[in-house]
């Protein structure tokens, strides 16, 4: 290619891709609060420098209208958005409830296998340390 | 894992170009995994190793293989012990390795001994020549790895699967070296990790049992509070089934859709809709937090800080560049929020970093990882203290349980067969261009124009017969639900299969499923069941399209 225009970008943010197993790197260059390329470094571990079109192309859904903004909670009927102090409250009382009327076991709590290690390490204490049961598991089996 | 005690991928992505041969079986590959198997694609074009594929469909990978092991679904369990069977017959086991490593090997050999080529090709609907040939490439060549993913553990039988490949690698000594291994090829970015951290019913973080007394005691210790009885909790697909029966009465679901991923959908949303309280956090209303009593909205990936492990247990910094929209919140920042609304202790942590230091304290495999240490490559657990450089190969010299132990495994139909009335096979597995439930890749436009919609593949002759032509609208039926989808008629899938994937909400396999589970790994199996097929009209309501 005889030209080609470049952008320079805010910054190139090295980081882990979103979405199968293999784990590649990929580096994010972003401008203007948006991803306008996606590179990965040749020298690092496991992809060398390669990626798929999910990793390479896939982050759009970052501004996707859809995203959810506010918490959401349902009455009657209808999901509502709330503030976070309410929504909070709300389910930090009702778990409270359900725990003391039917005890911890009735209670279960599901990770993320697309979270973070440190989520889902929370994820198992909360469960465990808070509602005090091991009924917690992840999406590992699908 | 029980035959020699760990549940993650032997070796590394870098060495599988060093095996001489792979076994690559219920994996497709190039579509779940790309990247991993452009290394498996160089090892056979660059440097010449043998490739065995065994698969039901004619995938991407057979183009690069020597030998194509074309089983009918469901029939893995019979053709390796006809492999391992044919690899004692022709003496190309690792006599060294057998006596010195492993224990067991006597019984499990009378079991294999019966499984003679002639019944597994019955059974299989494989060669006996291709059999023969595929034991000499595997049995014949060291290294030799072996590579699995969710068409082997998505079945009743999934746990024996394992087994079995596990026996074949003992049997012909390929642990423990570089370009052999065992490696199951985890399906989403964070499946390992998850189960790293204890997000399951039977382990606390770094796979400590919550039945051993001594674990209980220390985690009580660490916590400051009692620890809930020594039996394991629910799995996912019982947590469900129990809040259908109202003895779960509220279930908090991070970043999972189980209303699209978990089989026999119309049975899932009955059971959610059961709970007093469903709590869904979540980037997106999905299908399943459309359920929610409440909703809480989550950061990205590109929103937070953080760790990914990836197939080969190597942990790996996920980096935040953007604040996320709104008043969305990292799912740690909520956890946090929520424990210390209930009035816990020891959630005041100010960053993820502070939790892996956390973590590191109580999670052996763990104990060396720090974020200061995870700049460049990350690090491969086992890494237990901070001077160690961590484990790209697992198994070198001696298992964690001691000896590597063989186990008798028998063939046994799937729980679902073709009959009269259903007389085809369905299987489910992914596309390259889209991920899991959709949830995030039908939201990028590029991946949408890629692969638009669900295309169920139907073999040439099945599809003939049926009076059904490529790109025509047909019915799906099973005993649990009805999806309406259009064909690809094709030859991948062999005769009397059926393939769809699980991507797309209009026309959702997951609706045909079925959930009978694995007694021991608890794993639906999604890669078979029965089905009719016929020709039919166009849905009216096409949403989503
Ligand atoms: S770039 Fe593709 S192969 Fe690599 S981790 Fe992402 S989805 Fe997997």
């Amino acid at each position: 290619m005889a030209y080609a225009p470049t952008l320079s970008p805010d910054r190139v943010a090295r980081t882990t891709c979103p979405y199968c197993g293999v784990g590649c790197q990929i580096e994010l260059h972003t401008k203007g609060g948006v991803v306008y390329r996606v590179s990965a470094p040749f020298d690092a571990q496991p992809n060398q420098g390669k990626l798929c079109v999910k990793g390479r192309f896939g982050h759009d859904y970052l501004w996707h209208p859809d995203r959810l903004t506010v918490p959401l909670l349902r009455r009657n009927g209808q999901l509502v958005p709330v503030g976070w102090d309410e929504a909070l409250g709300f389910v930090a009382d009702r778990l409270a409830a359900i725990k003391s009327e039917s005890g911890p076991g009735a209670i279960g709590a599901l990770g993320g296998s697309r979270c973070t290690n440190e989520e889902n390490y929370l994820m198992q204490k909360f469960a465990r340390q808070v509602i005090g049961t091991h009924n917690v598991d992840n999406c590992a089996r699908l | 894992m029980q035959a020699f005690g760990s549940g993650a991928m032997t070796n590394s992505i870098a060495d599988i170009v060093e095996a001489k041969a792979i076994l690559a079986i219920g994996t497709n590959t190039t579509e779940a995994h790309p990247v991993l198997s452009l290394q498996i694609k160089k090892a056979v074009r660059q440097h010449g190793a043998s490739l065995i594929v065994a698969d039901p469909r004619r995938i991407e990978l057979v183009d690069f293989a020597t030998v194509h092991l074309r089983l009918e679904a469901g029939t893995d369990l019979a053709l390796l012990n006809g492999l391992a069977h044919i690899i004692l017959n022709e003496n190309l086991h690792d006599s060294a390795f057998i006596t010195e490593r492993t224990e067991n090997f006597e019984a499990w050999k009378a079991v294999v001994d019966e499984y003679t080529p002639d019944r597994v090709s019955a059974i299989t609907g494989v060669p006996v020549d291709d059999l023969v040939r595929a034991a000499r490439i595997y049995g014949g060549a060291r290294p030799a790895s072996i590579f699995y993913c969710l068409g082997i553990t998505e079945h009743t039988v999934g746990h024996q699967n394992v087994l079995a490949l596990a026996n074949l690698a003992l049997l012909t000594g390929n642990l423990g070296i570089r370009g052999g291994g065992l490696n199951p090829i985890r399906g989403q970015n964070n499946v390992q990790g998850a189960c790293d951290m204890g997000g399951l019913p039977n382990y606390y973080p770094g796979y400590q049992p919550v039945t051993d007394p001594a674990v209980r005691e220390k985690m009580t210790a660490f916590y400051g509070v009692e620890q809930p009885p020594a039996t394991p909790g629910l799995t996912m697909g019982e947590l469900i089934q129990a809040a259908g029966e109202h003895r779960i009465r509220a279930l908090y679901i991070m970043g999972e859709n189980p209303m699209m991923s978990d089989p026999n959908t119309n049975h899932v949303r009955d059971c959610l809709e059961k709970l007093d309280l469903l709590i869904v956090q979540d980037l997106f209303l999905t299908e399943t937090a459309a359920l929610a009593d409440v909703v809480f909205p989550a950061a990205a990936f590109a929103e937070k800080d953080g760790t990914f492990t990836n197939t080969e247990r190597r942990v790996q910094r996920v980096r935040q560049v953007f604040d996320p929209p709104g008043e969305a919140r990292a799912d740690w920042q909520i956890l946090c929020q929520l424990a210390r609304r209930m009035g816990a202790r020891g959630w005041d942590y100010t960053s993820p970093s502070e939790i892996m230091e956390e973590i590191a304290q109580i999670t052996p495999p763990y104990g060396g990882i720090h974020y200061d240490r995870l700049e460049g490559d990350g690090l491969q657990w086992p890494c237990p203290s901070r001077d160690h450089n961590g484990t790209p190969i697992l198994h070198v010299g001696k298992f964690p349980r001691g000896r590597g132990r063989f186990h008798p495994v028998h063939h046994q139909p799937a729980a679902e067969l073709p009959d009269d009335e259903y007389p085809l096979m369905l299987t489910t597995g992914r596309i390259l261009q889209h991920y899991h439930t959709g949830t995030m890749t039908r939201r990028v436009s590029g991946l949408n124009i890629l692969a638009p919609e669900e295309r169920a593949e139907i073999n040439t002759l099945d599809a003939a017969e049926l009076g059904i032509a490529d790109g025509d609208w047909i019915r799906i039926a099973s005993r649990r639900g009805v999806v309406t989808v259009r064909a690809r008629v094709c030859e991948r899938p062999r005769r009397g299969l059926v393939f769809m994937t699980f991507h797309f909400v209009e026309a959702l396999s997951n609706v045909l499923t079925n959930n009978a589970l694995d007694p021991i790994a608890k794993v639906p199996e999604y890669k078979v069941c029965a089905v009719k097929v016929e020709r039919a009209y166009p849905p009216e309501d096409r949403t989503h399209a």
